[in-house]
């Protein structure tokens, strides 16, 4: 699940929380769904990295280069 | 022959007769180079025109300045215009009725008629632009590998958004062969679906300089592409039909970069603070619960220490109850007894005996009937405290 819709069911988790008449095993199973969803998401975070690369003209393919060289 | 001596003024008009008379310098078609440029305030442009070895003077008066005349030192330029004597000082001049820099102002009318042509087919409109993903993984760039455009992207990307993958497609920005490159990589990044959104960049320069990305053929592949097309070309004040036709604009490549990615820290920021947020709803809840079941339990406390209490003073009243009524049936009964005792106590025969009665025993055993008597027997006389042995004299009945 991508990061952007894991973000929005957070968010809506969290509304839900808010409501004063949901019972306490609704909060947990919420709850529960809600610490997976943000483990998810702290992983997508941390785990992308910046990357640059460059198609070579000749032979469409991808050549990795520094950040300095450029 | 004597020559008239001639006035300074009859001397410039007679000059000035001959030069505006000159059908060569009355309607004079000149090229050379922009030099000592003066824009003065009045609207009039004073310069000179010069060439390697000579220079003229000149003047653009207010009215024939061109609209989107852009002059500047060292232009080359080619003028029309006539030659005249400014009578006042001598001096003559060139003064320019249009005035064109060298091959721009056809670039510049070439611009309007192909901005003008697309619009009206539509390339600009708002509904073809697409929206530029907010999250991308894979952003495609199209620009020169030199420069500092490629170089500007990069280090914003990094400060702001380390989390793509840079994706650059090298290209010629400016040249003959620019334009091409330009359409070939658009097709080229548009096969390849994984690619999120395209910044298509280029620094500063003239209108020249820029001008494959005022090409029809790259504004007809900018509108075809299916990913979306950031154009970032040149500074904040250069448009290129480029720039319409794309799905968004940038005043500059770094520009271009910054919308192209979120801020990594404000989207870090957004999920620490919806974490928290969320822990401390649940704490709340948690603790609303639980405040809510010990005070439950309090008031069943109280009420069954209430019940218990109740059941013991009940108890204790049941027990005081049957103690005085036990001890009631105590007295009752002790008196009872007293007065049975007491009555025993009269009715005894030691009572009757203190009263001084006896009682006569004959061989151990009570003579209760004296008929049993006869004379010469022995019998004891039982007092109350002493016992007297007789024999018997004399019976006699008593009435």
């Amino acid at each position: 699940m991508n990061y952007e819709v894991s973000y929005k069911r957070l968010q809506e988790i969290i509304a839900s929380l808010e409501e004063e008449t949901i019972s306490l095993d609704e909060s947990l199973k919420l709850y529960e769904e809600g610490i997976r969803l943000y483990r998810h998401c702290n992983k997508l975070l941390e785990s992308a990295q910046l990357k640059i690369t460059r198609f070579s003209n000749d032979t469409l393919e991808e050549i990795e280069i520094d950040i300095e060289e450029v | 022959m004597k020559l008239k001596a001639l006035s300074i003024s009859e001397v410039n008009s007679y000059i000035k007769r001959i030069l505006t008379n000159d059908p060569i310098l009355y309607n004079l078609k000149v090229k050379g180079e922009v030099s000592n440029l003066k824009m003065h305030t009045s609207g009039h442009i004073y310069m000179s025109l010069k060439d390697n070895k000579s220079k003229i003077n000149c003047v653009i008066f207010k009215n024939n300045v061109p609209k989107n005349l852009n002059l500047e030192e060292g232009l080359e330029v080619r003028a029309s215009g006539y030659i005249s004597l400014y009578e006042k000082d001598g001096s003559y001049q060139l003064y320019i009725n249009s005035i064109d820099v060298e091959g721009i102002g056809n670039l510049h009318v070439e611009f309007a008629k192909l901005k003008q042509k697309l619009q009206n087919e539509g390339l600009f409109d708002e509904k073809y632009k697409k929206k530029i993903p907010s999250m991308p993984n894979n952003i495609g760039v199209i620009t020169s590998l030199t420069g500092a455009a490629l170089r500007d992207i990069i280090n914003v990307i990094a400060r702001r958004y380390p989390k793509v993958n840079i994706r650059i497609y090298p290209v010629l920005v400016q040249g003959d062969s620019s334009a091409d490159d330009i359409v070939y990589a658009i097709d080229f990044l548009n096969k390849r679906e994984f690619i999120d959104v395209i910044i298509l960049a280029r620094g500063g320069g003239s209108i020249e300089e820029l001008w494959s990305f005022n090409e029809e053929k790259v504004a007809r592949s900018i509108f075809k592409s299916q990913i979306p097309i950031i154009s970032a070309v040149g500074h904040e004040t250069d448009f290129t039909i480029s720039d319409f036709v794309s799905d968004l604009r940038a005043p500059t490549p770094s520009a271009g970069a910054e919308i192209s990615v979120p801020s990594y820290i404000d989207i870090r920021d957004r999920l620490d603070i919806s974490k928290d947020r969320m822990n401390k709803i649940f704490e709340n809840k948690v603790y609303t619960y639980k405040k809510d079941l010990d005070s439950t339990k309090k008031d069943i406390d109280i009420t069954y220490k209430g019940i218990i209490k109740d059941k013991f003073i009940c108890t204790d009243n049941c027990l005081k109850n049957i103690e005085n009524a036990i001890n009631k049936k105590l007295v009752l009964t002790r008196n009872e007894l007293d007065y049975i005792g007491q009555n025993l106590n009269n009715l005894s025969p030691l009572s009757v005996m203190s009263r001084g009665y006896t009682l006569v025993e004959k061989d151990d055993k009570l003579v209760k009937n004296p008929k049993n008597l006869k004379l010469g027997d022995n019998i004891n006389v039982l007092f109350e405290k002493v016992c007297v042995n007789c024999k018997i004299q004399n019976i006699k009945e008593v009435d």
